[in-house]
């Protein structure tokens, strides 16, 4: 695991849309060779998708070969309803970008079989040779997706019905009224990022300090099911200040103690 | 074709050619396979914009396809689709093309002059006022004697998308027509090399047109370049105390049977939109009633009425208020008037009272702009009144039945000192209403294009860019300055000397 302890909210949106765009550009897609990214919605990745877009038009990067899935979307609520993540993702990315919409991929929260579109979700996954790297954030219940406490470590794609918190949390986004927010989403399981070739975990804020430390200090538990990446061989998680509020002094210092060695990462490629 | 060696060598490499090309066709309409699931009419993009949407400037682009607004969430995920065309907007402001509710003439026309060619005079006009960013206009008819109002009203034929004027395309029509006719009819064509690069830009140009698109290109040259609601009569329905500039001679009360009475003055009501009358006339109340129901916007003005008579034409369907301050009695703290309308608690719930006002700085005095605004802002619709002479220097004209002299930008009946309309443009208007005013931008424009779209009951369509709204647009810069003018998505005017969109 990487972890990369940055000041601000700012600051980590920065980097990870640095760590993004370097990704890219490394991998050199083309028409025949797609970069698969894994992208969430919420307001922790707000700040790494404007500095992407940020980065698209100075013509650093361009997202015409690049494939996207989303995490998750809720069942039940219009397509095009403004707390829709479909209306996210088209709000805070694809339309001020240039990638093509054949080549985005959210899950149909009104699908007429949700099960179905569960699977073929996954078996597009696997069409498109798997994820490159999968970008996530964390509930302050340490969820990743929709993966709420107690969500099997091995899960695939499927529907979930959501935990009291995130519905609390959520309710912000629909004036307030817990009524109005969906109780159901679809979501891709931890499996299922697991399987993706790198993970980047984003995480801000002191709400968030709690689950960052069962994420990384303590031990793999379905009650926390981002802790499940320290099982993956490829994870970076990027935080803020705030967010290791709950973690020991010695593993701050010795990550802040390799920020030059992992900064390096996000230093602009050299030209062609 | 005659016959000789020669001319069989022609006739074979022509076949070739034939062949070749009418088999590029067929790759070429293949090649590029629809990207659109819903239409293949083109898209066009405006990009780098403040559009005016939900009463705020927002930094937003706008999305257009076959004449009205698209929805690029629902193309980008329904249809897959994206756009054909970007057009660079360097920083303007869009905003929904302009609706003049009152405008008597301009550039010389005067529309209640019975002409040989009304409809000519009228499109004249209105080609002449997307300079203003006008898009959609009432021509008006001051008070007239019958026989005028029955030469000209039917003279224009009102359909559902409005009137229709000249079009306006870019290449050569006829060479294209000819490309229509059969395949071996095209090898005939294709002698010279100007041919082949015709031909080649059809080619290029099928990518992005379906078939029913080219038809409607060559079915009819015409294009809409403005849409007229309908009319807009002035009179003669009047009070003689408030004529105006109006001719004593022609003016009319109701007599026993209002509405009778109105359709033989005006022949007909089929081509009108709106008619202004005063209420206190005997025997109104029907012809209101009646007007409303026919979907005929009925509006008050020069009058005498006090406050209740006009309160009770509201509650029968009257709905905007002529020029506003002119042409009827002052305020008055213990009788408003008609003026008392704007804070009417009387006024039917659901239903908003507007009045049209000439902010041209002389048929009111800003501080009585002010007040109106501040008392009911969202009802205030920016007309300019505007009279033949409007586009024209100074000097002796015709209104109506009378003549008007201009002096600078002031407009009297010859001889006196009565204004009898205004000379101001529609965006003259609009920027000194803002400034006057102090209002916010998108206040100063919605005064010129929501609200006078939704007086109209036109709102779903027209003054606004929401989804499905017709894409008339005019485009402004800061100073709000006209710079172009857009009906249906097409460039219908643009200043010249600037490089911009």
């Amino acid at each position: 695991m990487k972890l990369i302890i940055l000041n601000d909210y700012d600051q980590v949106g920065e980097w990870a849309a640095k760590y993004i765009r370097n990704k890219i550009l490394r991998f050199n897609p083309g028409p025949a060779r797609f970069f698969i990214l894994g992208l969430p919605t919420g307001g922790t990745p707000l700040g790494c998708y404007k500095k992407l877009i940020e980065f698209y038009r100075n013509g650093e990067i361009s997202f015409k070969y690049v494939k996207t899935f989303n995490m998750d979307e809720y069942v039940g609520i219009p397509r095009n309803h403004p707390e829709s993540y479909h209306s996210f993702m088209w709000n805070n990315f694809f339309k001020h970008i240039d990638i093509q919409s054949e080549n985005t991929h959210i899950l149909d929260g009104n699908a007429a079989n949700l099960i179905e579109e569960c699977d073929s979700f996954e078996q597009k996954i696997k069409a498109a040779g798997g994820i490159d790297l999968f970008v996530g954030g964390i509930g302050p219940d340490g969820h990743i997706a929709f993966n709420e406490p107690g969500s099997s470590l091995m899960s695939r794609t499927r529907v979930k019905t959501l935990a009291q918190d995130t519905i609390l949390a959520n309710a912000r986004f629909f004036d307030g009224d817990m009524s109005k927010v969906p109780t159901m989403a679809l979501t891709v399981g931890v499996a299922t990022v697991m399987d993706a070739r790198e993970v980047m975990i984003l995480i801000t804020g002191a709400h968030k300090a709690f689950a960052l430390y069962k994420a990384i200090e303590d031990g793999v538990n379905h009650m926390w099911t981002v802790s499940a990446f320290q099982q993956h061989p490829q994870t970076v998680f990027v935080c803020d200040e705030d967010a290791t509020l709950e973690l020991r002094v010695k593993t701050v210092k010795y990550f802040k103690g390799m920020m030059h060695v992992h900064n390096k990462l996000v230093e602009p490629l050299p030209p062609k | 074709y005659s016959t000789g060696t020669g001319n069989y060598f022609v006739w074979s490499v022509s076949s070739l050619l034939t062949c070749l090309f009418s088999s590029l066709t067929f790759i070429f309409l293949d090649w590029m396979p629809s990207n659109k699931s819903v239409s293949d009419a083109p898209i066009t993009q405006f990009v780098n914009c403040r559009i005016l949407r939900e009463h705020k400037l927002q930094r937003e682009d706008l999305w257009v396809r076959e004449g009205k607004i698209l929805d690029p969430e629902k193309l980008f995920f329904d249809e897959k689709g994206s756009a054909d065309q970007r057009v660079d907007c360097e920083g303007l402001i869009i905003a929904p093309g302009f609706i003049d509710v009152q405008i008597n003439g301009g550039y010389g026309i005067d529309f209640s002059q019975a002409t040989d060619d009304v409809r000519g005079g009228i499109a004249l006009v209105a080609k002449k006022i997307l300079e203003h960013g006008v898009t959609s206009f009432l021509p008006t008819l001051v008070t007239s004697p019958p026989d005028i109002y029955h030469k000209v009203l039917p003279e224009v034929k009102v359909h559902s998308g409005g009137m229709e004027g000249a079009g306006v395309l870019g290449f050569k029509p006829l060479r294209f027509i000819s490309l229509l006719y059969t395949v071996e009819d095209i090898s005939i064509q294709l002698i010279s090399v100007y041919d082949i690069m015709i031909f080649f830009q059809y080619l290029i140009f099928l990518k992005h047109l379906s078939f029913a698109n080219l038809l409607f290109l060559f079915s009819s040259t015409s294009l809409p370049l403005f849409h007229c609601p309908g009319f807009h009569l002035e009179g003669p329905f009047i009070s003689l105390e408030k004529k105006g500039a109006h001719p004593e001679q022609h003016l009319r009360s109701f007599l026993s049977d209002g509405m009778s009475d109105l359709i033989e003055t005006y022949g007909t009501l089929d081509n009108v939109a709106m008619v202004t009358l005063a209420p206190e006339l005997p025997n109104s109340q029907s012809v209101v009633r009646e007007l409303t129901q026919r979907g005929i916007t009925v509006s008050l003005g020069h009058s005498v009425a006090n406050l209740s008579q006009a309160e009770d034409a509201v509650r029968y369907g009257a709905s905007f208020i002529t020029h506003l301050f002119n042409a009827m009695l002052p305020f008055h703290h213990r009788d408003p008037g008609i003026v008392g309308l704007l804070t009417s608690d009387q006024v039917p719930q659901g239903r908003t009272v507007f009045y049209g006002m000439i902010a041209d700085g002389i048929h009111t005095n800003p501080a009585a702009l002010r007040i109106a605004h501040r008392a009911h802002p969202t009802g205030l619709v920016l007309v300019t009144d505007a009279i033949a002479a409007m586009g024209l220097p100074p000097g002796r004209h015709t209104l109506g039945q009378q003549v008007i002299e201009i002096q600078g930008l002031h407009a009297y009946v010859a001889g006196t000192k009565t204004l009898c309309g205004s000379i101001a443009t529609m965006d003259m208007c609009v920027r000194h209403f803002k400034q006057a005013s102090g209002c916010r931008v998108e206040e100063a424009l919605e005064a010129a294009s929501l609200h006078p779209a939704q007086l109209l009951g036109i709102s779903h369509a027209k003054g606004i860019l929401d989804y499905g709204g017709d894409a008339d647009l005019v485009l402004l810069d800061d100073a709000l300055n006209v710079r172009a003018t857009y009906i249906a998505g097409q460039e219908v005017w643009r200043k010249l000397h600037h490089h911009n969109c």
